[in-house]
């Protein structure tokens, strides 16, 4: 049994774009990215919207065909022999609570659909314990699994979701921001849930989010991604008080703190313009368009991740 | 007299259903040059109380009754012809969704000189060159090209930087930002609040802020409003409520969301069950049935709204309570409660009465 449960090498995703006629230029969602999740560990992976965050965590799960890279789970390759067995045991959770439902469904059937796919019980009476069983891992009452997933609210169709991973028993889970559509009130419970889970169950986390302090609060390490490559990445704490990466360290300076006395005296630090498209990448440092240390070296080449502190990364030129 | 007074507005949804009690009773005063914060759930008729000011509700609402006094003047029931003079030139709005509140198949310089046309006596020259002044001022470079350009070609940043330029082309009293940073990135969302606190010192206006982030409130308002299926819970300086908050569902929200400074990983203290149906409205308090400390009169009437400190006011069972435990209520000949002084900081003489 290997140390980390997951890990990921030099994993890249082109997506090939229609650029003109007979003309294909590939978009790099996911530009050589590594890391490792440990057994019980979350990962969280924050950054802006298309920065191909999402992008890694389908990769990983094979749910787009890595273009390049490996994904190694439990020590095993992940390969046309293996990913059967590695689609039982890594799941996914999505953001959007309405869309990921089928509508035509029951509840006890969404639930119960890995368990058809998977073969996991014997008898129809062991498939309906364990569909009550799940249900009830969420705080979904048992006479509500005839219901369909429009009779539910965001928050209990999110625990239906929930409930759908843990149905095959997996180990890891991608968490693919699954708490931004929730109200604030809700997001509690259902972050609550997944500690719960977590120390139940003993699960893996890869948490993908845009919002830090939810992040912060789940993660015990945290990965930050730019335009497809990972700028930055630290235990939670160390992250949070010692960033280095120009990027990180603006990225967390914009999070709006629910303090008035230290909202005023805070200083923002605001980045320039938006992030670049990624069909027309910035040579070098994918950042460098928005960074105030952007020297000549950055355009020329792209700087790779290097240990700043034990256990801290950070890919820039100018630390 | 504040520029804009709003007096227990109602403001209903006749659904096939049954009336879907939206805004129930809201009160506030904005004046001007002020930022007022609105923060609650989804549901909560932050939104329509919003949309019952420009009138701008979709059917089957309609406001049931309230008043809203713009500059003294009643909008209630002043009709299409005046409220059109009012909408986009001094109330002005920027929606949640850049995405969707641009017209796709207009250009950017024609949907941005529609209401300066509209509005003021320039003529299309004039108009195409406030448009560009706007355009500068919201921080687009290249404005000229942007006007010849489709919403598609922007980022979500930009067109958003775009509605806030269409908000302001006729310099609006008042600015009504419906959640305006939702949709967007955390650095996009700092570009578009700072913009949005230049511009107003630059201007002037007064803004209300809805928004369901309490680190958005925190950096912008004066004054911040929580409802809660709605009604107002609590209101006050944006300091009185972030430092003491009073009422439950308040203080629930303000253990409900991690700390980005919490380093040790505290369980979150979530608010139990769901947001309330508003089709069925329970008699009490309507957070009662959420609320940990709920007693029995809250699931029988409703708390009054009652100052509980300087600025701060608040409709909660739970302060009377506190406050009779610590004898701090103040009531009028009648024993009316006319105060709470949970903070400690009422003048006794100013108020008028006396303590209990």
């Amino acid at each position: 049994m290997s140390e980390n449960l997951l890990e990921v090498k030099n994993l890249k995703e082109y997506f090939p774009i229609n650029t003109g006629f007979l003309r294909t230029t590939p978009l790099k969602a996911v530009d050589d990215v590594s890391f490792t999740i440990g057994r019980g560990e979350t990962l969280g992976l924050v950054g802006e919207s298309g920065c191909g965050k999402s992008t890694v965590g389908r990769t990983i799960l094979h749910l787009y065909k890595p273009t390049a890279g490996q994904v190694i789970f439990d020590g095993k390759l992940v390969g046309p022999d293996t990913i059967k067995e590695y689609r039982r045991r890594a799941q996914i959770v999505f953001q959007d609570p309405y869309s990921s439902l089928n509508p035509r469904l029951t509840v006890a059937d969404i639930v119960g659909e890995p368990l058809d796919v998977n073969k996991l019980y014997k008898s129809k009476k062991e498939r309906s314990e364990r569909i009550l069983e799940l249900l009830g891992t969420v705080g979904i009452s048992s006479e509500q699994m005839t219901r369909y997933a429009h009779e539910f609210s965001g928050g209990q169709r999110q625990r239906i979701g929930i409930a759908r991973a843990l149905a095959s028993r997996p180990e890891f889970i991608v968490c693919d921001e699954p708490v931004s559509a929730l109200d604030v009130s809700i997001q509690a419970q259902v972050i609550n849930m997944f500690e719960d889970l977590q120390r139940q169950f003993g699960l893996s986390y890869l948490f993908i989010a845009h919002d830090l302090s939810v992040v912060k609060h789940i993660s015990n390490r945290i990965a930050v991604m730019y335009l497809g490559h990972i700028v930055e990445i630290a235990e939670a704490n160390e992250l949070y008080h010692h960033a280095v990466h120009p990027y990180t360290i603006s990225l967390l300076s914009a999070v709006p703190v629910p303090d008035p006395e230290r909202a005023r005296a805070s200083q923002r630090i605001v980045l320039e313009g938006d992030v670049p498209s990624p069909l027309h990448m910035p040579s070098g440092c994918p950042f460098r368009t928005r960074c105030s240390r952007a020297t000549d070296k950055c355009a020329e080449s792209c700087p790779q991740l290097a240990e700043v502190a034990p256990g801290h990364m950070a890919a820039c030129h100018n630390l | 007299m504040a520029m804009l007074e709003v007096r227990d507005l109602h403001t209903s949804f006749f659904t096939p259903a049954g009336e879907v009690k939206a805004v129930n009773g809201v009160s506030f005063n904005l004046d001007s040059g002020k930022v007022l914060g609105i923060v609650g759930e989804s549901g909560s008729g932050k939104s329509v109380t919003a949309y019952s000011v420009l009138q701008i509700l979709t059917h089957p609402g309609r406001i049931v009754s309230g008043s809203i006094k713009f500059n003294g003047q009643e909008l209630v029931d002043a009709g299409e012809s005046v409220m059109r003079t009012i909408r986009g030139n001094k109330i002005s709005i920027i929606f949640q969704d850049p995405m969707t509140s641009l017209n796709p198949v207009y250009t950017i310089g024609n949907q941005l000189t529609e209401a300066i046309l509209l509005h003021t006596d320039r003529n299309k020259e004039q108009a195409k060159q406030r448009a560009v002044e706007m355009l500068e001022l919201v921080g687009i470079n290249e404005p000229e090209k942007r006007l010849r350009q489709y919403p598609y070609e922007l980022s979500g940043g930009m067109r958003q930087r775009v509605m806030i330029a269409m908000a302001l082309a006729c310099e609006p009293d008042i600015l009504i930002a419906d959640e305006p940073t939702t949709a967007l990135d955390v650095t996009i969302q700092a570009q578009i609040l700072e913009l949005m606190q230049d511009l107003q010192k630059k201007l002037g206006m007064a803004i209300i802020m809805i928004t369901h982030d309490l680190g958005v409130i925190a950096s912008l308002c004066d004054e911040v409003i929580v409802m809660y299926a709605g009604s107002v819970c609590e209101r006050g300086t944006a300091d009185a409520i972030f430092y003491h908050p009073a009422h439950e569902y308040t203080k629930g929200l303000m253990r409900s969301i991690p700390s980005i400074d919490d380093d040790e990983r505290e369980r979150l203290v979530p608010i139990t069950g769901t947001p309330i149906d508003l089709l069925n409205m329970p008699a009490g308090c309507p957070f009662a049935p959420r609320c940990d400390n709920a007693m029995k009169v809250c699931l029988t009437g409703r708390a009054k709204e009652v100052r509980v400190g300087r600025d701060h006011l608040s409709a909660c069972w739970m302060n009377v309570k506190e406050g009779s435990e610590r004898g701090v209520i103040r009531t009028d000949e009648e024993g009316q409660i006319t105060a709470i002084d949970l903070e400690g900081n009422m003048d006794v003489t100013a108020e008028g009465g006396s303590a209990q």
